[in-house]
């Protein structure tokens, strides 16, 4: 393999890793955008879907459907989420709001540990997901092909969302200024539980690629990605859909790049040092890299 | 039209207005005066259903208000346009003005509130697809209230429209307002800036400390030399 063809093949990579974070950082950013609700349960959201797919799958379901009910059924608990814990203390301190998304996240984690145990299950990946696909000497997992173009059709019909349909227009300018969108008389209860909907569908798809990644599940498997994909939307600049999106794809580019500079007995740290860009990027851009300078607001 | 009847909205432990009751007829021009902090944008916020209050009343055309929320108040054609413009920043021109007429769902009457806006507000015209953080100060006053005129109120409740604005653009907005007033809307009218407010009002009510401690008609009102020394705690500018 040429030089070219490595850096090519390391391209790929980080923007397949990226892809999962960006969609994992676009449902924490419409959140927070409107109700400055860090919704730490986002990442059990992963946890709900995946879980759902392989009791399908074990059922004898083939895998597509049973991954579109997984994806279907993180959607249900996002939505459930917002409906049972997040209404109800809508308006309190963020910090209520905060607390409130780590007792869900306690919740959830545990009511599966109840339900699952805490051990690990394999997640069956279908053959399809599980190739390597090779261009000339390039190898490229079919799992990488599939997230990319995924999160690329998942893109586009987001912007469209956002930029053509009422709901989505609302769905903005509620995250720029609720009392105003308030006063227009939208639906504000609506444009919240599609901003939810949208994320948890998300969650639900990095559900599925992150699974058929690693391999197995278990009931903390939603940890993770939730970290990655809040750091994702600090670097990006918190609340707003592009800037999740460019975090995402930076936050897996650093990642790579690390990976690939750092000698073997340092890359353990990886993550530590990824930190350390991030305090240090913060330093300079407390709002992030799109985030305005002077205001707090998206 | 609208009628209050001794409101008290609390901000947490603070009670802002402090039972106030005021009335706007229908087709009349009322404004609301007082100092900074006297409880107009609270009044203004606790008929738009933002704030509910702790007691008294607010009839609509017998119905009452605190009973609603914001969306159900805007749909019997309450519209507020608030102070500060409050506009959305990252949505072009004509995003805003469709998110004002967000339950208008016909579109020929849509596109006849659009018109009309482009009417009264050649520029948004020009400045349709421009984000709203682009425009200047006075330009983001025409399109707040171009915005609220895309719901075609029957009362509206503008506050602060003159705040910061350059004399010129601030009487052309003020024409604008004389202007929806012959046409029929019925508006409450928040000001600081007493003086003119006065000149187009048929009735004023001023505030101090979330109590009404002034109110008449707004030729008697302008006559009344302690109306600023009083109550208004400002000096107006062409006096100092």
């Amino acid at each position: 393999m040429s030089a070219g063809e490595y850096i090519l093949q390391q391209i790929i990579n980080a923007i397949s890793i990226g892809s999962l974070y960006a969609l994992m950082a676009i449902g924490l950013s419409m959140v927070f955008g409107i109700l400055r609700l860090i919704n730490f349960a986002h990442g059990d959201l992963i946890m709900v879907g995946s879980y759902t797919t392989v009791l399908l799958l074990s059922g004898g379901i083939p895998f597509v459907w049973a991954s579109l009910a997984g994806i279907a059924a993180s959607t249900i608990m996002g939505l459930l989420m917002e409906r049972l814990a997040y209404r109800p203390i809508r308006g309190a301190p963020d910090v209520a709001m905060l607390l409130t998304s780590f007792a869900v996240t306690i919740f959830l984690e545990n009511l599966a540990i109840i339900l699952f145990k805490a051990t690990s299950r394999a997640f069956p990946v279908p053959p399809v997901l599980n190739t390597v696909v090779s261009f000339g000497n390039l190898q490229i997992a079919s799992l990488n092909i599939i997230s990319i173009l995924l999160t690329i059709i998942l893109l586009i019909l987001l912007t469209l969302f956002v930029t053509k349909t009422e709901t989505g227009i609302s769905m903005r300018a509620a995250s720029q200024d609720l009392v105003a969108a308030r006063l227009m008389g939208i639906n504000v209860n609506r444009v919240i539980a599609a901003a939810f909907a949208i994320g948890s569908f998300m969650a639900g798809v990095v559900g599925i690629l992150w699974s058929a990644k690693v391999g197995k599940i278990d009931p903390l498997m939603g940890f993770n990605p939730v970290l990655k994909a809040f750091v994702a939307s600090v670097i990006g600049g918190l609340g707003s859909i592009p800037s999740a999106v460019l975090g995402g794809y930076v936050l897996g580019a650093l990642e790579i790049l690390l990976q690939g500079l750092l000698p073997a007995n340092v890359v353990p740290f990886r993550d530590a040092l990824v930190f350390l860009i991030l305090i240090l990027l913060l330093l300079f851009r407390p709002n992030g890299i799109l985030g305005s300078t002077e205001k707090e607001k998206i | 039209m609208l009628q209050l009847l001794q409101v008290h909205t609390k901000y947490g432990q603070v009670e802002a207005l402090g039972g106030i009751s005021l009335e706007v007829q229908e087709g009349s021009l009322v404004a609301l005066l007082g100092a900074n902090g006297a409880g107009k944008t609270t009044t203004l916020m606790s008929i738009s259903g933002i704030l509910k209050p702790s007691s008294g009343k607010i009839l609509f055309r017998d119905t009452d208000l605190t009973q609603l929320d914001t969306r159900e108040i805007v749909g019997l054609g309450i519209i507020q346009c608030p102070e500060g413009r409050r506009i959305f920043g990252n949505l072009s021109v004509k995003e805003n003005l469709r998110m004002g007429a967000i339950r208008r769902k016909d579109k020929r009457h849509l596109d006849q509130a659009f018109a009309r806006v482009f009417e009264i507000f050649p520029l948004l015209k020009e400045r349709m697809a421009q984000a709203g953080a682009t425009l200047s100060g006075g330009e983001q006053q025409m399109l707040a209230m171009g915005r609220a005129l895309m719901a075609e109120p029957h009362l509206l409740l503008l506050d602060e429209p003159s705040l910061g604005l350059a004399p010129i653009i601030v009487d052309k907005i003020f024409e604008v307002i004389q202007r929806l007033k012959q046409e029929g809307v019925t508006i409450l009218l928040v000001e600081q800036n007493a003086h003119l407010a006065l000149e187009i009002a048929d009735y004023a009510y001023v505030l101090e400390k979330g109590r009404i401690v002034l109110e008449g008609s707004g030729v008697s009102l302008r006559a009344n030399s302690d109306l600023e020394r009083s109550y208004l705690g400002e000096v107006p500018e062409e006096n100092l």
